[in-house]
């Protein structure tokens, strides 16, 4: 049997997927074949559930000392596009909310002045002021800032931001975990090393995390299994990551994609590496199809590339529509629900644990 | 694979090159094994046609917009005294075709207007005889079925007399639109003032015997049922089975927007256009060509419909009308690099044709 033949006999008999045999399977390109595989992958999961939630993004900040290439959404202090909320803009957004939303989202740039006690404080008021609603906070990226500025180690900074009220934290800043791609389009974001080192300090303090990958700009394709499998070989170590999420590089307006005249890759590849990855991450519970990035048509169909979580019906997304997403921000729940219905699905609400509400 | 049941028994018949049957298709639109449905359909897309993925450098020519029939799914067509009506003249159209043609690799034009309610059949006829005469190396596709069975009622010629006289000026094969959903119920509902749905097989088959291939297509998402598309593919797939002179099929998917039925029906789901795709090619085991018309489907799901069956990818367009005016969010054209991007990535071989599906070798 030959490598491609071999991947195929462990994809149907269950078994997990060395380098070789990703590589192969990418590059066969036979899009449906990974489709069904991921779908079946999806289905022993959770079934013919596909979860959603009711969230609210709020963005605390986008000026950014780190200043990524990859990046449209950072601009530095003193620029017409910059924005910092303080804790009274916090509370209203917050207060605004209506009632039945599951999850705050707190994502932001690392703003070069304030300090970490205003980002707890930050949490400390969304928790008082919706005690039980799940509190989706901060990237690794943010969370080796927040050591750097505070002098506190890791395991600190995240025990404060549990005792504040964090219940998760967010997968995203994973770009691809290699120092080469790193230095080329975050150099002066945590490293590789760092982002796992967070995740496995978090999973260790009970605190779950979600997982990520952005793909589509200057990594090669060798590059993005080596990233799956340090996720999947961490996730076997602590089991503490409950959804992988794919992004794919929007280069418009970003430093990166002017540089390297980057276009944003076709939904081909997009269906392709989130059917590929379920196949990979045989250890994740969940894969999101984020429609922010992919656009709703292309979400749906996503749900048959084994994706099982469309998110939520966000509020006003800024940082992808900053590199020229096209998708609009806010859904309903009514939509939603139609949108996996017809799919062949059963929409199930989630909270932020996935934990099914009714 | 991974089904059971009936469509266990569709997959077999399908992979021992069998003919799927009336009650095979409708299953086949009430499952939903989108997937599944989509393998089947690329592995008879691999069988008939192979890992070309067609495609043409062309101009489209909306010579008016005008119309006397104002189909109730049509967001182009206005009265002449309307916001926004035009009707080109000769020097118009020469001023269009030219600046397209500033493209070294322009093949084709692409002409389909409305049904003006003063213009002759020599109006039009002019069209093609000036734009062949000033642009011999452009092929010219043109005008539907509905078209061609309006030329006759105006002109008193048969339908055989008008294609004669169109393919003497120039005219090389006749586009694939108003087929709509060719039963009568659906027609008259929506289109009432259109050619019938025998008429417009009778077009096709008059065409197929004077040897001008002609295109096929299906407009569906609005008030036809899944037993009506089935309908009409298989009256396509009979038609077909009789002459072989369709190409290529083209799946459109209705856009509700600026249409009269804009309240009452909402646009397919990129589901729905993939699963249409995929049975289509099913169902149409005669068609050589299934199009995935990238300006309705958008560039996107396009990209994906080539594992749905799809091996043609449409073209440039230049610039597009008809569907813009009803919302179409995908670019009003493309570039050739960005057609054969979108090809390879999908691990196809990018072939450039005229309207005949002639290679075009550059």
């Amino acid at each position: 049997m030959n490598v491609l033949e071999i991947a195929k006999e462990k994809i149907s008999s269950g078994g997990r997927l060395n380098f070789d045999e990703i590589l192969a399977l990418y590059e066969d390109n036979d899009l449906l074949y990974l489709a069904e595989s991921a779908r079946r992958v999806k289905e022993s999961k959770t079934g013919k559930k596909i979860f959603y939630t009711v969230n609210r993004h709020i963005n605390l900040t986008n000026v950014c000392k780190a200043n990524c290439p990859l990046c449209a959404y950072q601009c530095r202090s003193g620029s017409n596009r910059a924005f910092t909320l303080e804790l009274e803009d916090v509370e209203e957004v917050v207060r605004g909310q209506r009632s039945g939303v599951r999850e705050i989202h707190i994502v932001s740039s690392l703003h070069p002045e304030k300090n970490f006690s205003y980002y707890l404080d930050a949490v400390k008021l969304v928790k008082k002021i919706l005690p039980h609603v799940g509190i989706n906070a901060f990237t690794p990226v943010e969370i080796v800032n927040f050591a750097q500025i505070s002098g506190k180690s890791f395991s600190e900074v995240l025990s404060e931001l549990i005792q504040a009220g964090v219940t998760s934290l967010a997968g995203g800043g994973a770009e691809i975990l290699s120092e080469r791609v790193r230095k080329i389009i975050c150099p002066k974001k945590c490293s590789a090393a760092e982002w796992l080192e967070v995740m496995r300090t978090a999973h260790k303090l009970g605190l779950r995390t979600n997982a990520s990958m952005m793909y589509g700009h200057i990594e090669t394709i060798e590059e993005r299994i080596e990233h799956l499998l340090k996720l999947r070989d961490l996730q076997d170590e602590t089991g503490g990551f409950m959804a992988m999420m794919l992004f794919p590089f929007h280069p418009e307006n970003t430093e990166l994609g002017k540089k390297f005249n980057l276009r944003r890759v076709g939904s081909w590849e997009d269906l392709k590496m989130l059917a590929l990855s379920r196949l990979v991450l045989d250890n994740f519970a969940h894969f999101k199809a984020f429609r922010i990035m992919l656009t709703l048509p292309i979400a749906q169909l996503a749900l048959s590339f084994g994706a099982d979580d469309l998110d939520g019906t966000i509020g006003e997304e800024k940082i992808i529509h900053a590199a020229g997403a096209k998708s609009s921000s806010i859904i309903t729940r009514e939509a939603l629900e139609k949108i996996i219905s017809e799919a062949g699905f059963q929409p199930v609400e989630r909270d932020s644990f996935y934990r099914e509400m009714f | 694979m991974f089904v059971r049941g009936e469509l266990e028994k569709i997959e077999v018949k399908v992979l021992n090159g069998k003919r799927l049957s009336r009650e095979d298709g409708e299953i086949l639109f009430g499952c939903n094994e989108l997937s599944w449905l989509g393998s089947l359909a690329d592995y008879v897309r691999k069988k008939i046609c192979g890992n070309l993925v067609y495609y043409n450098v062309n101009c489209h020519v909306n010579l008016t917009n005008i119309c006397r029939a104002r189909c109730k799914f049509c967001a182009f067509g206005r009265g002449a005294e309307d916001k926004g009506s035009y009707a080109m003249t000769i020097d118009d159209a020469i001023k269009l075709v030219e600046e397209a043609n500033r493209d070294p690799h322009l093949s084709g034009l692409h002409i389909v207007s409305g049904l003006h309610p003063t213009w002759s059949f020599e109006n039009y006829l002019a069209f093609v005889e000036v734009l062949h005469e000033k642009f011999p190396q452009l092929h010219i596709k043109g005008f539907t079925g509905v078209e061609i069975q309006h030329f006759a009622n105006i002109s008193g010629l048969s339908v055989e007399e008008i294609l004669i006289r169109l393919k003497e000026e120039g005219l090389e094969a006749i586009a694939g639109g108003g087929a709509e959903i060719l039963t009568d119920r659906v027609r008259n509902l929506l289109c009432p003032k259109k050619c019938s749905a025998d008429q417009w097989l009778n077009v096709a088959r008059t065409a197929h015997k004077l040897g001008i291939k002609t295109n096929a297509s299906m407009l569906y998402g609005h008030i036809e049922t899944f037993a009506e598309r089935v309908e009409h593919l298989i009256r396509l797939r009979s038609l077909q089975d009789e002459t072989g002179g369709f190409q290529t099929f083209i799946c459109f998917p209705f856009l509700p927007k600026n249409t009269a039925l804009e309240k009452e029906i909402k646009q397919t789901s990129m589901w729905d256009d993939l699963k249409t795709m995929a049975i289509s090619r099913l169902m149409l085991d005669n068609f050589q060509n299934i199009k995935a018309y990238w300006v309705m489907l958008t560039v996107p799901v396009a990209q994906v419909a080539l594992s749905f069956g799809a091996n043609d990818i449409d073209g440039t367009i230049h610039r597009e009308n008809i569907l813009h005016d009803a919302g179409a969010t995908s670019p009003r054209s493309l570039s050739e690099d960005e057609i054969i991007r979108i090809i390879r990535e999908a691990g196809r071989v990018p072939a450039a044709v005229d309207c005949n599906f002639r290679r075009i070798i550059k």
